[in-house]
C-alpha cells in the first residue's frame, strides 16, 4: 500500500505527475522538471519532502546512543540548533542510511532519515538501544511534514509567507535550525542553493504550502530534486551507497570521524572501516557529446573498471553528468570511456560537485 | 489524451502520417512524451538507412530514461528533422509537429496494419 503525505491532494490539484518513491506516492514534476530545476537555481522552488521521517531522540542516554550509532561524531554539535550530516553503518561498515542530526538541547536530538529506509532504520535503532541497554527513545514524528524551500530567493519568499520567522532566521548560519513557534526552520537542503527545510505540524501543511505558492515559490518534484542534488554532488541513498558500500568508497569519508573522542565508545562499523580502508574513488563524470549517462553503466579508466552510481542530464550545464565509483588511482583531469547503448563515449573525470549557488563549477 | 484522428499509430507509441508523395513521417506520440518527461537528447538515423519493421531507428532520451523509436514499417529514410537534436524539448511542446524522420515504405500496403486513433487510444489506456 503506497503511503501519501498530507499534501497529496494539493499536488494533484497542481497537476503533478505522481510516482512511487520509496513506498510513497510523490510528485515527479508539475509539468516540466527542467523548468522546476531552473526555478530553484534562479529564484525559488519548494519540495514536499514529508516522505522523509523526522525522528526525535530523547532520554538520559540520547547522546551516548548517537555517539555509538552514527559514524560522524555528534559531539561536534556544541551549541543547540547545530546540524550534522552523517551515516549509520552496519557491522561490516556498509551504510544503513544517511541522515541529518539536529542538536536540540542536552540529550535531545532530531534526526531526519530517508523515506524508503525509515521502517528499517527505526527497527535498527530500537535494536541498538536494546542491545546497549540505554535509556533513550526514538519517536518518529509522522505528525509533522517537511517542506524544503530552496533557491537564491527562497529565504525572502519564506519570510513573506511567514513574517514572524524573519528575525529568528535572518542570521542563521548554514546547517543550523531554530524553532519559530510550531515551525522548525533549518538552513539545510539538497540542492546546492540557499534556503530552508521547514518541519511543521501536518495540520498546517496545506495553508503554509499555499502561502508559499502565493509568495511566488514554484512547486518542484522529485525529478528536479534529483538533478539538483546530482549537480550539487550530493549522494542519494540506495543509489550512490547502500548496506554493501563503505562510506569511504562513496565519497563520504568527510562524514566519518575515526579519531574524535566519544567517551571511550566506538561507533558501529568502525572496526570494519579500520580493517578495510578506502578501496574506490568517488568522482564526477562529464560527457561532452550528446547522450545521457545512467546509473550502472560501466566506466573504463586507465586503472581498471568503475561504475556510474547516478547519472542524469544537467539542466544548468546542458550536458550529462554522473557520479561514479572508480579505481583508487583514478585522478581528476583524466578521461575514461562509458558505453552508452553499445557505443563508447569519452567522459572527463572531475570533482563530484558540478554546480553551487547557481554557478557552474566545471 | 491527445491522439489526432488523421494519423496512424504503433503499439510502441510512434505516430505515422502518410504524405502526398507516399512517404511516411514518424514521430512519438503525445502520450509517449508525457510518459518520458522533459526530453534532452535525440539521435536520428542517417538518410538512406534502411530498416525492417519494428527495428530501432532513432533514440529519444529524457532526463528520466532513454527510449528507442522503431520504424513502423519496413523502409528507407528519406529525410530527418535536423533541427530536433538542437531542441529536443520541441517534442514536449508539440509531439505531432516535432517529427523525427521520414520513411519510404518498402510496401505501401504495410500502412494498413498500423493502428488507427481509436485502437491506439485503447492501447495507450492499458
Amino acid at each position: 500500500m503506497t503511503q501519501k503525505t498530507v499534501l497529496n491532494e494539493t499536488h494533484r490539484r497542481l497537476g503533478a505527475r505522481m510516482v512511487d518513491f520509496g513506498g510513497w506516492d510523490m510528485p515527479l514534476h508539475y509539468g516540466s522538471q527542467i523548468e522546476e530545476h531552473h526555478a530553484v537555481r534562479r529564484d525559488s522552488g519548494m519540495f514536499d519532502v514529508s516522505h522523509m521521517c523526522a525522528v526525535d531522540v530523547a532520554g538520559p542516554d540520547a547522546r551516548t546512543f548517537l555517539l555509538r550509532l552514527v559514524a560522524n561524531n555528534v559531539d561536534k554539535l556544541k551549541e543547540p540548533g547545530k546540524a550534522l550530516y552523517g551515516a549509520m553503518l552496519n557491522e561490516t561498515g556498509g551504510v544503513v542510511d544517511d541522515l541529518i542530526v539536529y542538536f536540540i538541547g542536552e540529550n535531545r536530538y532530531r534526526l531526519v532519515i530517508n523515506a524508503g529506509t525509515a521502517e528499517k532504520d527505526l527497527a535498527w535503532m530500537a535494536a541498538r538501544i536494546a542491545e546497549w541497554k540505554l535509556d533513550t527513545a526514538c519517536i518518529p514524528r509522522r505528525d509533522r511534514v517537511i517542506i524544503a524551500v530552496q533557491g537564491p530567493n527562497a529565504k525572502t519568499r519564506v519570510w513573506q509567507a511567514l513574517p514572524e520567522a524573519r528575525a529568528a532566521t535572518e542570521a542563521l548560519k548554514p546547517f543550523h535550525a531554530i524553532d519559530v513557534g510550531e515551525y522548525f526552520i533549518a538552513t539545510t537542503g539538497y540542492t546546492g542553493e540557499a534556503g530552508f527545510e521547514i518541519t511543521l505540524p501536518a495540520t498546517r501543511a496545506e495553508e503554509f504550502w499555499n502561502r508559499l505558492l502565493d509568495a511566488g515559490v514554484r512547486p518542484a518534484g522529485l525529478g528536479a530534486r534529483d538533478t539538483l542534488r546530482l549537480e550539487a554532488g550530493m549522494n542519494l541513498y540506495g543509489q550512490d551507497m547502500d548496506e554493501t558500500v563503505s562510506p569511504l568508497d562513496a565519497g563520504l569519508a568527510w562524514t566519518v570521524d575515526l579519531i574524535g573522542p566519544r567517551d571511550g565508545q566506538d561507533f558501529v562499523g568502525k572496526a570494519a572501516l579500520l580493517a578495510h580502508p578506502q578501496g574506490k574513488q568517488f568522482l564526477g563524470l562529464l560527457l561532452a557529446e550528446g547522450g545521457v549517462l545512467r546509473a550502472h553503466q560501466k566506466v573504463i579508466t586507465a586503472h581498471g573498471e568503475g561504475e556510474i552510481t547516478s547519472g542524469t542530464f544537467s539542466p544548468t550545464l546542458q550536458q550529462s553528468i554522473a557520479l561514479a565509483r572508480l579505481p583508487l588511482p583514478t585522478a581528476v583531469g583524466e578521461t575514461a570511456k562509458v558505453e552508452i547503448r553499445g557505443k563508447p563515449v569519452v567522459v572527463k573525470i572531475v570533482k563530484p560537485c558540478f554546480v553551487r549557488n547557481g554557478k557552474a563549477l566545471i | 489524451m491527445n491522439i489526432p484522428a488523421d494519423l496512424k499509430y504503433t503499439k510502441s507509441h510512434e505516430w505515422v502520417r502518410l504524405e502526398t508523395d507516399g512517404t511516411l513521417t514518424v514521430g512519438i506520440t503525445d502520450h509517449a512524451q508525457e510518459l518520458l518527461g522533459d526530453l534532452v537528447f535525440v539521435e536520428l538515423p542517417e538518410i538512406g538507412q534502411e530498416f525492417a519493421a519494428e527495428q530501432e531507428a532513432a533514440v529519444v532520451e529524457s532526463v528520466k530514461a532513454a527510449s528507442d523509436v522503431y520504424a513502423p514499417v519496413a523502409g528507407a529514410v528519406t529525410a530527418v528533422n535536423a533541427s530536433l537534436p538542437e531542441s529536443p524539448e520541441a517534442i514536449n511542446q508539440d509531439a505531432y509537429a516535432a517529427w523525427l524522420f521520414r520513411l519510404k515504405p518498402a510496401n505501401a500496403a504495410d500502412l494498413d496494419a498500423l493502428l488507427d486513433a481509436a485502437a491506439y487510444a485503447a492501447c495507450a489506456e492499458e
